[in-house]
């Protein structure tokens, strides 16, 4: 079991609230990712959950049960940090071995997991090694092997793959998917990349600025976004947003428009503009298109290598059907 | 791009370097090569640097007329214990200043401080009396907790130093996987601060060990170490050079040894935090 709920809880550092009251279910089970830009509470809200920190109102309960005022070991959670945290001082095995011994387990029983978690973890080779000789990867997997002994009732994870290679963390997102379906335990994973959240999560928690913007999974957060800061944040690169009269033409303060749901045509076209920037992935390019008579930057996908190059002239169909509309609040207008 | 350096600059730096090193030496160096002299060459002058009869005469009288290793043995108790009770003390105090600071916890640190800044005789009176009315005139276990106390400031100065170095979050995954806060300070804290413990545990037992002005007015026969040993030489015999620097040499011998074999974890543990 591993539900977790947070019934209008606040944090307030001094006089400064960073979380004001908010409401959250995570449930049984599920993978559920906190996303935003830096500093929205985000990582306060998982060291909350853990017990690092104590909220300032309010009440968390784990299982059903009221953990408000339980020291972070009562309450049956494993983190992983962002620093990994490994004691520098004890091999592979001790650090794995280390909740278990705090527990007074036994021997034998202590030994078993060790193992069985260093095989899950692919840790065996190097299980008499002390931290510093490992590689970032590595390290990793040790500090999720610390969380794993201990077999909680949730993981919480703290960006714990922002300190990894590009490619490393590709591997690493993948392994904590699939450990997730392994394991089938709650998961609480914090990032500020919106990419981590959408390939891993069952569930997103959008904060900014210590507010919940929009809870759903990644594919409603990417195809209804509630408000333009949703519509901003979710999807890579980000979603256009476009004031004025355009908008206006669409009964709208602002609309939005993905670059992937902009046709780049021949000729005609709703906006035609020059290209800037041209990015070429291999698989796709993104324009960047300016002097479409609009304020903004248009951003535009188009599939495969496309041969415009900077200052040429390019034409633009957004499709209508895929056009998000908001308000002057920035809410979304269905 | 590194600097570079010529030869000649090189040779200049090393020789400077040289000269300063020796300078700040000369006063030991001179103390033991007049250990060796004769008590007529030892105030010969113009003096004599190494040109004379050398004798281990000084040492033999010294170690016939004193009782060399009771004094040994007071100045390793008193360094030693009040070295490790000043630990068990300013370990806590260190680690509440380093990771749960307060409001006041810098202030703190600097009033601490600037209790080394008063004179000590200032406190002689007070203290002296404190000790008639406890017993523990010339007693080791006063000396032990007055050495402690004047040295705690550093002890917690530089531990606190060395705990600020230490990631937070390793402490807080030691709370995650259920350690005590005395399991975290055991099995966590103190192992990872080991290098930096043993070297303020190492500078406070040198600094216990030469501490004369407390050691000679609080001790006199039983609990005085080789501080009192050196003075016994001094005024009363008159002016014996030649036995006051053996009865010296004698004294700063096992503390110089124990410098010499531990310079580098002393260096590491001074500059510690210096440079990330």
């Amino acid at each position: 079991m591993g539900q977790i709920q947070l019934k209008q809880v606040t944090k307030s550092f001094g006089d400064v609230q960073v979380i004001p009251p908010l409401d959250l279910t995570i449930e049984d089970g599920e993978f559920t990712v906190f996303v935003g830009p830096s500093g929205c509470g985000k990582s306060t809200l998982l060291r909350l959950i853990a017990g690092l920190e104590d909220i300032t109102t309010g009440h968390i309960e784990i299982d059903g049960t009221d953990a408000t005022d339980l020291v972070p070991a009562k309450r049956g959670l494993a983190m992983v940090f962002q620093s990994y945290a490994l004691y520098p001082h004890m091999s592979v095995r001790k650090n794995i071995a280390f909740p278990l011994r705090m527990a007074k387990m036994d021997k034998a029983e202590i030994d078993r997991r060790v193992n069985a978690a260093a095989e899950v973890l692919n840790l065996a080779d190097y299980i008499d090694r002390r931290p510093g000789q490992l590689s970032g990867g590595q390290r990793q997997r040790v500090a999720i092997g610390r969380a794993i002994v201990r077999e909680p009732s949730a993981f919480l994870f703290d960006e714990p793959l922002s300190n990894l290679d590009a490619a490393l963390r590709v591997g690493m997102r993948m392994e904590i998917s699939e450990l997730h379906k392994k394991l089938a335990t709650t998961m609480v994973y914090v990032t500020h990349d919106q990419v981590e959240a959408m390939t891993m999560a069952d569930k997103i928690v959008v904060l900014h600025a210590g507010v919940i913007e929009q809870v759903g999974s990644p594919l409603e957060l990417y195809r209804t976004p509630r408000n333009t800061f949703v519509a901003g944040f979710i999807g890579s690169p980000k979603m256009n947003l476009i004031n004025g009269e355009e908008a206006a033409k669409h009964n709208a303060a602002t609309i939005g428009i993905r670059p992937e749901h902009i046709d780049v045509v021949e000729s005609g076209g709703t906006w035609t503009g020059t290209v800037g920037v041209a990015e070429h992935l291999g698989s796709d390019t993104f324009f960047h298109i300016h002097n479409t008579g609009l304020a903004e930057t248009i951003t535009v996908r188009a599939i495969g290598d496309v041969s415009l190059t900077h200052g040429d002239t390019i034409h633009l169909n957004p499709r209508n059907d895929e056009l998000h509309r908001f308000g002057a609040d920035g809410l979304r207008i269905a | 791009m590194a600097r570079s350096v010529t030869p000649r600059r090189k040779l200049i730096n090393t020789t400077v370097a040289w000269a300063i090193g020796l300078l700040i030496f000369f006063p030991i160096l001179w103390t033991i090569l007049t250990s060796f002299k004769s008590e007529a060459e030892a105030i010969a002058a113009p003096p004599i640097f190494l040109g004379f009869d050398w004798t281990l005469e000084n040492y033999r009288i010294v170690m016939e007329r004193s009782d060399y290793g009771r004094f040994l043995w007071n100045s390793i108790i008193i360094a030693g214990l009040s070295t490790v009770l000043g630990c068990i003390i300013a370990v806590p105090a260190a680690w509440s200043m380093a990771f749960v600071p307060s409001k006041r916890t810098k202030d703190i640190l600097l009033w601490m401080l600037s209790t080394k800044m008063l004179p000590a005789v200032g406190v002689l009176y007070p203290i002296y009396l404190i000790f008639i009315e406890l017993g523990l005139l010339d007693s080791r276990a006063g000396l032990v907790v007055v050495l402690m106390l004047i040295n705690l400031p550093i002890i917690v100065w530089m531990l606190y130093t060395y705990f600020k170095e230490i990631p937070g979050e390793i402490l807080e995954a030691a709370r995650m996987d259920g350690a005590t806060l005395r399991q975290e300070l055991i099995y966590v804290l103190t192992p990872m601060a080991v290098p930096g413990i043993a070297s303020t545990l190492l500078l406070n037992f040198i600094l216990a060990w030469n501490e004369a002005f407390w050691t000679l007015n609080l001790t006199a026969v039983n609990a005085a170490p080789l501080t009192a040993f050196i003075a016994s030489y001094s005024s009363p015999e008159g002016l014996f050079f030649a036995k006051l620097s053996a009865a010296s040499t004698m004294a700063i011998a096992p503390i110089l040894i124990l410098g010499w074999f531990s310079q580098k974890q002393l260096v590491r543990g001074l500059t510690f935090g210096a440079v990330k």
